[in-house]
């Protein structure tokens, strides 16, 4: 049965859509096993610490469309990440060279006598007042845990909205309470999209779909070689753009945690064929996802050359650094399909993986292909990973386990992850740009930095000569996985 | 009136639980929603600080908690953080979820207390009020639940002891620097300070002896006020309220000299400071003011203010009265309460002996925007705002020195504005802003 219902307002939660679990112990191969064989079950903490919400991650997607305003319908607090995402919009302004624009967000400011009476005719007024004063060309409303529990009937203000003002006004349900993935808050995102912008296709393009955040430009190099244009959404695209996305000949996502939705809907609904392979790091990885692209666009042959020419160019140096990083370990933590995808990159290089932290674990994608299955595809090619842990951003686990593995090097893909690593003296990487590690010369791009990483030490030894540890000595002797068991609070209503 | 918001500029009540981590080695229990704490910390958070950021304990309400109450899940993360987070102190803050839902979290954290924890809790989901408000109350629960218990010898006042409550931490993004100069200059008129929060302060030590003062002071328009009517009430400690942030050499040394007053302090000691601090002070002042005066390329001649209103007043003050920059609008975001609005105009009203200023109440970033694009004239300007306003700066040709949240533009560490320091501080940095536009 598909997952993709743009009939409902919600999008179903990943737990239940997907069947995805944010606790396990293990590793790799057990839970690409588990996940296959039905018997994944999620395993909650008695104690935790604060995570990510999907209303984060569902305006981390819209909120950098350059001309739709924003509507966070919720308490102040809940638009706290506001200025973040403007500074990452207007970051990207600058290296895509757009006019200075700022991000245009509204809190509807919820307050206590509001949850009594309920806060629908604030919305009201904050839609109107946003279209006054900006004139955009469509309105997007996020909730929140309060409106959610009030029970708030956003959809309809913003469908009445939507005839009165001429523009779409769309809900965006993504309660932070309603599921434990905050990655849900991409689907929230992505399914109004398509309810309520993207148009059925008038004509086929050459674009192809980039279902990004807004790492470096990559694709155009490669797809014009291919006679194709790449179409980066959603961050700095607009709403006619958007509009645009089902005529698109393709759909690549960089990451399926991301764009496993959009993906899916723009395929099974408009007919836009998906990139259905693993993901392009590693040399086995990109070969494979190189044919697959070559076949969906048939440029079987183009792909071919260009395999032939990027691994003739790259090989040696990549001789080079196989050699210098022979026998080093490492610790990777990550959301989940990047991090997997790490995990080949970092493999290939010749690491050692001694373990990992992922965030989430989604054992199957909207699309339902068992081949864009890119943990499976690493513990194939490479072997398994031990101490691999499903860990939604819980520092106290990972600390643990550093104090205990102390790798050479931690690679981290997220935030608030690093000083961690750096606290007890282990070299740290972070790298913000998602395409960095991305096909052949990603594996190059990660080895030199890796590399200058392992021999800059200073830093965080003296950094872990002065830093405190706010966790107890019990506690770092305990065994990392004493708090996670049980399932008395994953049954999903 | 309409009380949405375009571009905010401060957090939810639990957004006060930035100031649990603002106090040494204290940690918050969150019982709220999963990106609660992770949003409050995109805005006001700098850095993880001991045992803030992502190593807050939370118990990521779901829809389980909604349905059946979050009270036994909540029980587990408090007994979690107890043997897992090496704390002094640990207070459990309320989101929306569990206020709406209706947890009695009285009586899960009255079980840890009565065995001796060293736990307190607030109230504060999100929708009950901002961090200005609930700032107040997170203190007075700690006041009330911990240091009332523990502290000893409460009836013995200390000859000299004073509890400063001057900024919120994290939402002032300079709260460290600014109790570091103010603990500095009430020190040196012979006072002992507690600050309560930050680097210079004793942690949970200190907070025992809050009971023990001869008196406290605010140095806020209004935020803190709670706190020392409660400690009046409680403790019988008188307060001296002082309601802005004394920033130069006229300012600073009236507010000490007010203390002074106040307390019935030794004069000639505090004189004898206060002189050699105005000579420092001035002899740097008269080192620029030929810069300021000669400078011929345009310095900005006037002034808007886009912050809360004990920035607000203590910058209009300064820049005024020491810098000789005059006030364009002064816009008071806050949301601050009706009764505390009249003591702010009265501010203004009289902010130099030659000039009385208007100011507006708006918590709109967006709607004081458009008005000062409407009404701006060709004057070079100086804008103390936030990070919203840099195509603002831009489009008026002004100068930025952002001092509100959000300060993404800048990195903070020990600046601070306040007293002395604070007001050459402002100079440099002003005047670095300025020289800066040059190729």
């Amino acid at each position: 049965m598909s997952t993709i219902n743009i009939e409902a307002p919600e999008v179903m939660i990943r737990e239940l859509r997907l069947g995805s679990i944010t606790g396990f112990e293990g590793t790799a191969g057990q839970l690409v096993q588990c996940g296959r064989s039905g018997n994944l079950h999620d395993c909650s903490r008695t104690f935790s610490q604060c995570m990510g919400c999907s209303s984060g991650k569902a305006f981390c997607q819209l909120s950098m469309i350059q001309d739709a305003v924003i509507i966070n319908h919720g308490p102040v607090g809940c638009a706290g990440d506001f200025f973040v995402f403007n500074f990452v919009y207007r970051v990207g302004q600058m290296e895509r060279k757009l006019p200075s624009a700022i991000g245009r967000y509204f809190s509807t400011n919820i307050e206590e006598k509001d949850t009594i009476f309920g806060a629908i005719k604030k919305l009201e007024e904050t839609i109107c007042a946003a279209y006054e004063r900006v004139h955009p060309k469509a309105i997007f409303v996020t909730t929140s845990c309060a409106s959610g529990i009030m029970g708030d009937d956003v959809e309809g203000v913003t469908d009445k909205l939507t005839k009165e003002l001429g523009i779409p006004i769309v809900a965006c349900f993504c309660e932070g309470f309603k599921s434990k993935i905050w990655t849900t808050g991409f689907d929230s995102a992505y399914h109004s999209i398509v309810r309520k912008i993207v148009k059925p296709p008038e004509k086929k393009t050459n674009k192809v779909n980039i279902i990004n955040f807004w790492g470096s430009d990559i694709f155009t190099e490669l797809l014009a070689k291919l006679g194709y244009e790449p179409d980066y959404i959603v961050p700095f695209s607009t709403v006619k753009q958007l509009e645009k996305i089902s005529e698109a000949a393709a759909t690549i996502q960089i990451c399926p945690t991301l764009g496993t939705y959009l993906g899916a809907a723009l395929e099974q609904i408009y007919g836009v064929p998906e990139i259905k392979a693993p993901l392009a790091y590693g040399i086995k990885g990109t070969d494979a996802w190189l044919r697959e692209l070559g076949k969906v666009l048939t440029k079987q042959t183009e792909v071919e050359e260009i395999i032939k020419a990027e691994k003739e160019r790259i090989v040696p140096k990549l001789e080079e650094y196989r050699a210098k990083l022979k026998g080093k370990t490492c610790y990777i933590t990550a959301g989940a399909a990047h991090g997997h995808a790490l995990i080949a990159l970092l493999r290939e290089l010749g690491l050692e993986v001694q373990g990992a932290a992922i965030f989430h674990h989604d054992p199957v994608y909207d699309n339902e292909d068992p081949g864009s299955d890119m943990l499976d595809h690493a513990v194939k090619t490479y072997g398994d990973v031990p101490n691999f842990n499903v860990c939604n951003k819980q520092a106290y686990e990972l600390v643990n386990i550093l104090n205990r593995v102390r790798p050479d090097i931690m690679i981290a893909r997220h935030g608030g992850m690093t000083l961690w690593g750096a606290k007890l003296g282990i070299p740290t990487l972070l790298i913000g740009d998602e395409h960095f590690g991305f096909a052949y010369q990603g594996l190059l791009n990660y080895a030199e930095r890796i590399l200058e990483t392992l021999d800059n030490t200073e830093f965080v030894t003296n950094l872990a000569k002065h830093s405190t540890m706010p966790y107890t000595k019990w506690w770092l002797e305990q065994d990392p996985y004493t708090f996670l068991g049980g399932d008395k609070h994953v049954k999903v209503y | 009136m309409s009380k949405f918001i375009e571009q905010p500029r401060y957090s939810c009540a639990l957004g006060a639980q930035q100031t649990v981590v603002a106090i040494k080695r204290a940690v918050p229990i969150v019982h709220a929603g999963p990106g609660c704490s992770d949003k409050i910390c995109a805005l006001i958070g700098q850095g993880e600080g001991y045992a803030g950021g992502n190593t807050i304990p939370c118990t990521n309400s779901s829809e389980t908690e909604i349905v059946f109450g979050g009270e036994d899940k909540l029980r587990g993360v408090i007994a979690g953080s107890l043997k897992v987070i090496d704390a002094d102190l640990y207070v459990v803050l309320t989101g929306c979820t569990s206020d709406m839902v209706g947890d009695d979290v009285g009586q899960v954290t009255k079980g840890f207390q009565n065995s001796g924890k060293p736990l307190v809790y607030v109230e504060t989901g999100g929708f009950k009020s901002n961090n200005y408000v609930s700032h107040d109350e997170v203190v007075k629960a700690i006041i009330d639940q911990y240091v009332d218990k523990y502290a000893k010898q409460k009836e013995e006042k200390i000859s000299g002891l004073i509890n400063v409550f001057a900024t919120i931490p994290y939402q002032d993004p300079y709260w460290n620097g600014n109790l570091v100069e103010l603990k500095r200059i009430l020190e040196g008129i012979g006072l002992t300070v507690n600050v309560l929060f930050g680097t210079d302060s004793g942690g949970i030590q200190e907070w025992l002896t809050i009971p023990r003062a001869q008196f406290n002071i605010v140095i806020s328009a209004w935020p803190g006020l709670e706190i020392v009517k409660h400690l009046q009430e409680k403790y019988e400690t008188p307060y001296f309220h002082f309601p802005y942030l004394p920033i130069g050499g006229l300012e600073t040394s009236k507010f000490l000299r007010n203390v002074v007053d106040f307390g019935k302090l030794d004069e000639t000691k505090a004189e004898t400071f206060i002189t050699n601090e105005e000579e420092k002070f001035y002899s740097f002042i008269e080192r620029t003011a030929d810069f300021m005066l000669e400078f011929r390329y345009g310095l900005p001649r006037t002034f808007y203010t886009i912050l809360d209103a004990t920035y607000a007043i203590g910058f209009a003050k300064y820049l005024l009265n020491e810098l000789g920059i005059l006030p364009a609008g002064q816009y008071i975001i806050e949301d601050t309460p009706e009764i505390y609005q009249e003591a702010i105009r009265e501010q203004f009203r009289n902010i130099s002996e030659l000039r009385s200023v208007d100011v507006t109440f708006c918590i709109d970033g967006g709607k004081i925007q458009e008005e000062i694009r409407a009404n701006h004239n060709k004057n070079r300007s100086l804008i103390l705002g936030s990070g919203w306003e840099r195509d603002l700066a831009k489009e008026i040709n002004a100068d930025l020195l952002i001092i509100s949240v959000p300060v993404n533009y800048r990195l903070v560490l020990n600046c601070g504005y306040a007293g002395y320091n604070g007001g050459l501080r402002a100079i440099e940095d002003i005047y670095d802003i300025v020289l800066n536009t040059y190729r």
